[in-house]
């Protein structure tokens, strides 16, 4: 019984040019403590993909359910970490991260809020800047103070999106191992769902990888005009804790890898072979109906 | 260091060569006073700036005074109607639609216009001044706080959603805090106008103040204190402006 389901939504954007669907009858389905990448590349639909699975928007047609009920907004239970922080500029990185809290959780009294949020400031190791301003704050430190918002109201789903698309290589690196040990420790089980462009790090995290297969190119919308589909999930069974340096020489990292790339290339390849500017023939062919994630 | 000087030397300059300007037309117009005889007539008014002698011939920082209090009182009317609003229409597209003609129809109409209005719906003089007051000087606070709201990046109405944030909470934590250096901008703007404003309503209603002054001096024929009144509203109005840009940038700087 899987835990987080969408089941065939669809999601369409009005833009200057008409009507741009993103999605287009994309199911997905998740289990409970799992956690999820989804892999494409820039402009396929993925942050639009999270943003309904997480509630921040609505699908069009289809519904998404978190442990059985339909999620309409977002749910209580689920926190959401952005690719560009989303730190409040006027408040200090405990602000920020109570602010969350006393949210979530009304029933603690203030002290206990506070408490919380420090804990979970110094887990992500910022003890010390507790009081600062996020532009105090280098892109990593501002990211851990982001991640510090999302676990500290012990959240059961937290979504990912592109978490260190921003962050420079080292701390990225870094970043990704602590949000690893973060995923472990947590005495509950927390099902994730990640957004990235890096199969590296899709890999480093997950247990399953969904690659996102960008639709067709229809030129008679400009490029990218056709909805992007979900591909086969890939699982990555590999042991914990796992590194970078393990993963470049383990077989079964290579052979998930190769896998991964295979699937996003083979949708480049197939853009490319239908690059003749034949929109209608085009699209009734090549418009891929999504595949049922096995 | 050379730099400090020039700033200094040549504004300098500037106010010298207006002073010139100003004596070579007091010898072409008979009837305006030369700044040698401005300074001599308003002298008493300048060297004793506080001391009152009668209900009208008072020292120039004591008339400023009136002035300003009217001003302050008029210009927080203004804002505190002006913000609300500002944020009710930043908040929500089908209000402006619904008020956009009507602000933009009412916006430039003159002080001089609404003070009878006020008159006639006050019977007296003061609140019908600060009723002008208000009126007038409410519309760049509306306006830039309007602007504030909907220059919110979608990122923090995420946040705002992703916290589940009550609607007070995220008025309080999110709105206002990221509206505050536009409202500053409308506020200074506002205080501009209201402080324009003040003369007019001050010369129709004849209430003591740097206004009334110029308009009673006007009419007992000293035209020096007209020039005085004048220069005094314009430093005024300079100190005032410094003033808000200074609180402005400080806030921008959060």
């Amino acid at each position: 019984m899987s835990f987080i389901k969408a089941e065939g939504i669809s999601k369409s954007f009005q833009t200057a040019a008409g009507t741009r669907d993103v999605l287009r009858h994309v199911s997905l389905a998740i289990d409970r403590g799992e956690f999820v990448s989804i892999v494409g590349a820039m402009g396929s639909g993925k942050s639009t993909l999270l943003s309904l699975l997480s509630g921040l928007t609505q699908p069009d047609t289809g519904t998404v359910s978190v442990g059985g009920t339909v999620t309409r907004g977002v749910r209580n239970d689920s926190a959401v970490v952005f690719q560009n922080y989303s730190l409040l500029p006027w408040f200090t990185a405990l602000e920020n991260v109570r602010l969350a809290v006393e949210a979530a959780c009304p029933e603690l009294s203030k002290h206990e809020q506070r408490a919380r949020a420090t804990q979970t400031l110094e887990r992500v190791g910022l003890s010390n800047a507790l009081h600062k301003r996020p532009r105090q704050l280098s892109g990593g430190m501002r990211q851990r103070v982001a991640i510090a918002r999302a676990f500290a109201t012990r959240p059961e789903v937290l979504f990912l999106d592109e978490p260190f698309g921003a962050l420079d290589a080292l701390t990225r690196e870094t970043l990704q191992q602590e949000l690893a040990r973060l995923c472990r420790d947590d005495d509950r089980q927390v099902t994730t769902v990640m957004i990235t462009n890096s199969v590296e790090e899709a890999i480093l995290l997950s247990d399953r990888i969904v690659p996102m297969i960008p639709g067709p190119l229809d030129y008679a919308r400009g490029a990218r005009g056709a909805p992007a589909t979900l591909g086969t999930p890939i699982p990555v069974d590999l042991p914990r804790p796992r590194t970078t340096a393990q993963l470049a020489h383990d077989e079964q990292a290579t052979q998930a890898r190769a896998h991964v790339v295979a699937a996003l290339t083979a949708a480049l390849g197939k853009k490319r072979s239908n690059s003749a500017p034949q929109p209608d023939a085009a699209a009734a062919v090549l418009r891929p109906v999504a595949e049922e994630p096995r | 260091m050379t730099k400090r000087i020039i700033n200094l030397v040549l504004p300098l300059c500037g106010i010298a060569l207006a002073v010139i300007a100003w004596w070579a037309a007091s010898r072409m117009v008979s009837d305006l006073p030369s700044p040698a005889r401005t300074w001599e007539e308003s002298k008493l008014y300048i060297l004793e700036p506080l001391s009152k002698r009668g209900e009208t011939d008072q020292g120039i920082l004591l008339l400023a005074y009136y002035s300003l209090l009217r001003v302050a009182r008029g210009f927080l009317l203004g804002i505190a109607m002006g913000t609300p609003i500002g944020f009710l229409l930043g908040v929500s597209r089908t209000l402006t639609r619904m008020f956009d003609p009507i602000m933009q129809v009412l916006r430039p109409i003159s002080p001089l216009a609404w003070l009878p209005l006020g008159l006639v719906l006050f019977q007296k003089s003061e609140p019908a001044a600060l009723f002008a007051i208000a009126v007038c000087s409410m519309w760049p606070t509306v306006i830039n706080t309007m602007m504030g709201v909907r220059a919110i990046p979608q990122d923090y109405w995420n946040v705002a959603k992703v916290l589940r944030l009550s609607r007070v909470t995220t008025f309080t934590k999110i709105i206002v805090p990221a509206t505050l250096p536009y409202m500053f901008t409308g506020y200074r703007l506002s205080l501009g106008i209201a402080w324009l404003v003040i003369v007019a309503s001050e010369m129709l209603t004849g209430t003591p103040g740097v206004g009334g002054f110029l308009w009673q001096e006007y009419n007992s024929l000293v035209y020096a204190h007209i020039l005085l009144a004048i220069i005094t509203i314009g430093v005024v109005g300079f100190v005032l402006d410094r003033l808000m840009g200074m609180a402005e940038t400080k806030l921008r700087t959060i």
